[in-house]
């Protein structure tokens, strides 16, 4: 059964989500992605606002492709990207703007998941590549932040009604769907590392 | 004699049916693969993959909105007369497809990161040449999301270690896990030189899934790999599941006998391309 979230987001709502739910949100969603973490967190070590509020609020780590036309924008294609390009800013980002959900593909590293779990905040799955079953979710795109980033970096404020289904990948429990995956390998062929360290040194790694 | 006008009124087309279908035997593996599932997550993610390509194909909107950067191989006959220079028309039929499909505007300056806005920029979109006998054009094309390109692997393993070529696949995809979209498509290169180990990884992506190889041994290897990534586990969108890949396409090419290059190159399930190539002075799209 898949379960409703209308956002804005409650801590006690997400710590009741387990891995493998499946939900769906509807309510208010916002895009961002490298460049758009990389300068809300240079905003809020400095002290500095957000042009959006972002507590309660969820996340989504796309960058959509959409055509402008005398009524506004519509959304042609607004799957997920990778959402591990960020694991080095998440914690913090979660932390500091207090978002209580993450809308992405292909996973968390384990580290990132921990912090999840201790910030209540939850890690939510959407196949990757099905750009268009996104974009009819999208109902209105409501404002458009920080273009100069270019488009596909910008932070879209979207509208979206029943998006999904969604799986619940990372709970605030400590599990990880991915992780499993990881320890599988590790038990089938002694490799786990999911680390991108093929040319650690400029040297190549041996497999 | 093939016009500029034709030539890339042609690309475009290529690049628009690329973008918003995926070729039949692409789409048959995906459904073949999802029959197989038994878990409610992994056929999820199928289910969501095929109503997608329902949708893409129904509204003629790019399946995904990453829809990468376009590689192009061209087979072009030594004997073959064009009153224009193809790589200036492949640029400008890009700019063209980047506003008229539209396609998302991904090309970057590396180190500056300021976007180009129409997907043509320094070297970029790659064109592959190569010539051939008589006065064939025939041009293939694959679209390359950086959410797989990103997990494109090269070894130097040492020559006496012709075992470690699969340890070598199956830790790139297990790496990888769900990043690169899975279920993908695995290209191998195997031998050659390292520009030349990358490039066959490329190019056994455009081999229908449906086709094995013309080499036996390489034949068997293919099948090989492609039970041992799927006992992996990662799944569709690494969820779990019994699919963690498509297919594996290997190719190879003689090497230097102190050397032996493998090169890994995966493809995302929504695994885009086209072909087109000329007959008379008319090119014809092929359907994928």
């Amino acid at each position: 059964m898949k379960k409703q979230l209308l956002s804005p987001l409650s801590e006690k709502q997400v710590r009741q989500l387990k891995v493998c739910d499946v939900v769906s949100i509807t309510g208010q969603m916002v895009t961002a992605r490298d460049k758009a973490y990389a300068r809300a967190l240079e905003l809020l070590r400095t002290g500095k606002r957000l042009p959006l509020y972002l507590r309660g609020g969820i996340v989504y780590h796309s960058g959509p492709l959409a055509i402008k036309n005398k009524n506004g924008w519509n959304i042609l294609s607004a799957g997920p990207t990778t959402s591990a390009r960020l694991d080095s800013m998440q914690a913090e980002f979660i932390e500091r703007t207090g978002v209580r959900a993450l809308v992405g593909k292909g996973g968390l590293s384990e580290d990132t998941a921990g912090a999840l779990a201790r910030l209540g905040c939850v890690y939510l799955a959407f196949t990757g590549g099905a750009g268009v079953l996104a974009g009819q979710a999208i109902k209105e795109v409501q404002k458009i932040f920080w273009r100069d980033l270019g488009d596909a970096e910008a932070l879209w404020v979207l509208r979206v009604q029943d998006f999904g289904p969604l799986v619940v990948a990372v709970d605030t429990f400590g599990n990880n769907l991915y992780a499993s995956k990881i320890r599988l390998m590790k038990a089938t062929d002694g490799s786990g590392s999911r680390r991108n360290d093929t040319t650690r040194n400029g040297r190549h790694r041996h497999p | 004699m093939l016009s500029e006008t034709e030539f890339r009124r042609t690309i475009v087309e290529m690049l628009r049916r690329a973008a918003t279908t995926l070729p039949k035997d692409v789409i048959e593996a995906l459904e073949k693969c999802r029959r197989r599932e038994r878990d409610k997550v992994a056929i999820l993610q199928f289910e969501c993959m095929l109503k997608n390509l329902e949708l893409a194909r129904k509204l003629s909107a790019p399946i995904c909105q990453d829809t990468g950067t376009p590689i192009f191989f061209v087979k072009l006959g030594n004997d073959l007369k064009l009153d224009f220079d193809p790589i200036a028309g492949l640029r400008k039929a890009v700019k063209e497809a980047t506003l008229s499909i539209p396609l998302r505007a991904n090309l970057v300056d590396p180190l500056s990161r300021v976007n180009t806005k129409t997907n043509v920029g320094d070297g970029m979109p790659a064109v592959h040449i190569e010539l051939v006998r008589g006065k064939r054009l025939q041009i293939d094309l694959l679209v390359k999301g950086a959410g797989a390109e990103n997990w494109s692997r090269l070894y130097m393993l040492r020559p006496s270690e012709g075992e470690l070529i699969e340890r070598a696949v199956l830790l790139t995809i297990g790496e990888a896990g769900g990043q690169p979209c899975p279920p993908t498509i695995v290209g191998v290169g195997i031998g050659g030189s390292t520009e030349v180990a990358c490039l066959l990884a490329k190019k056994a992506l455009l081999r229908p899934l449906d086709e094995p190889n013309k080499d036996m041994q390489l034949a068997r290897l293919e099948h090989r790999f492609t039970r041992a990534a799927n006992e992996l586990g990662i799944g569709p969108m690494g969820l779990g599941g019994k699919t963690t890949v498509l297919g594996v396409h290997i190719e190879k090419a003689s090497c230097h006998t102190a050397s032996l290059p493998v090169a890994i190159n995966l493809q995302c399930w929504a695994a885009r391309r086209a072909s087109a190539k000329l007959v008379g002075d008319r090119m014809r799209v092929g359907v994928p």
